[in-house]
């Protein structure tokens, strides 16, 4: 395993589109391993997206149960991930790996239901809110070559929404 | 001696002066750094971190003419500058009620004697010339947690004052 290099804006290989894996063998693992050991190399990161260290294939991982007061699925590896519901919409504040010394507002989905596959090929779904649900958005906008830059809101804008846990 | 500048620049507000302004800096050379334009009741201000080799006077110089043309007051100050160096925001406080005189020294008082540290303040007078409403909104870091903050403004709702202390949960992804 290794850590690898974290690519940084404005380094132009953060805007590709990132392909589906196709292939569910010994390198891909190789691979996942790497990443991971990457995002927890990182200072609090709760998700890395396989474009963030130059590797242009859809994979994300996403790991808030670290953090209190926080639903979460645990930690998740999730290949060829897609959206197929939003709900409602919330701002929250976002960083990035590969944004160094820059916080934004950001207004994202409450809710969303997400399918993928797990390491291995087999399918996933998900019906998440709050913080996961933002994290998940965040690392599947790297597969398209987007930043959270490209969704920053105006702090003059006031869009917060008290969180209501249920 | 610091190669950087606090430039306030206010006047009336009207269509064209950030871009003159910029457009006179950048010919002469000169470099932004953050900056942040308002307009406050109709009243044009900006400040902006500028960095300049060529010193206070000749900066004033360089601006004049915009200055005399858009009828700016212009101020300027050396300053140590520290880019790269941001706090993150953990807390945010929303007040609002009824205008009134000292709710912002009320409300900021007794948080920075709960620990708070504001990073980005902003307020409104809205409502009708009747009956004006005041909205305060910060952003800081709270040293001694948000209980600490919620607990020191609690008292502020019995007289009427809408006070949320919501925690700001910055995602590094």
């Amino acid at each position: 395993m290794a850590v690898l290099d974290i690519l940084t804006y404005p380094d132009e290989r953060l805007r590709h589109a990132s392909t589906p894996v196709q292939r569910f063998d010994a390198a891909l693992q190789a691979r996942i391993d790497d990443l991971e050991e990457t995002r927890r190399a990182g200072p609090g990161a709760v998700g890395i997206a396989a474009p963030q260290v130059g590797w242009f294939e859809r994979v994300v991982i996403v790991n808030v149960s670290g953090r209190k007061k926080t639903r979460s699925h645990g930690h998740l590896i999730l290949v060829n991930p897609e959206i197929t519901e939003w709900d409602g919409f919330a701002m929250g504040r976002e960083g990035c790996l590969s944004v160094p010394d820059y916080t934004g507002n950001v207004v994202r989905a409450e809710r969303i239901e997400l399918r993928a596959q797990d390491r291995d090929g087999n399918g996933l779904a998900f019906d998440m809110d709050g913080f996961e649900a933002r994290a998940v958005q965040h690392e599947l906008d790297h597969l398209d070559g987007l930043l959270f830059l490209d969704r920053l809101v105006s702090r003059r804008q006031d869009l917060f929404r008290r969180k209501v846990y249920k | 001696m610091s190669d950087w500048y606090m430039l306030t620049l206010i006047g009336q507000d009207r269509p064209g002066i950030v871009a003159a302004v910029t457009k006179a800096l950048f010919e002469s050379g000169c470099n932004l750094g953050e900056t942040s334009m308002l307009r406050l009741g109709n009243n044009f201000t900006i400040m902006m971190m500028v960095k300049s080799a060529a010193g206070p006077d000749a900066l004033c110089a360089v601006l004049q003419p915009v200055v005399d043309a858009l009828e700016l007051i212009l101020h300027i100050d050396v300053i140590a500058a520290e880019l790269h160096q941001r706090p993150v925001p953990d807390v945010r406080i929303l007040v609002h009620g009824a205008d009134r005189a000292g709710i912002v020294a009320q409300v900021t008082g007794q948080a920075a004697a709960a620990g708070l540290n504001i990073l980005d303040l902003e307020s409104d007078v809205g409502g009708t010339e009747s009956q004006p409403i005041y909205i305060l909104q910060i952003e800081g870091v709270a040293a001694q947690g948000l209980d600490a903050i919620e607990q020191a403004l609690a008292p502020l709702r019995a007289q009427g004052v809408k006070v949320d202390v919501l925690p700001i949960d910055t995602l590094i992804g």
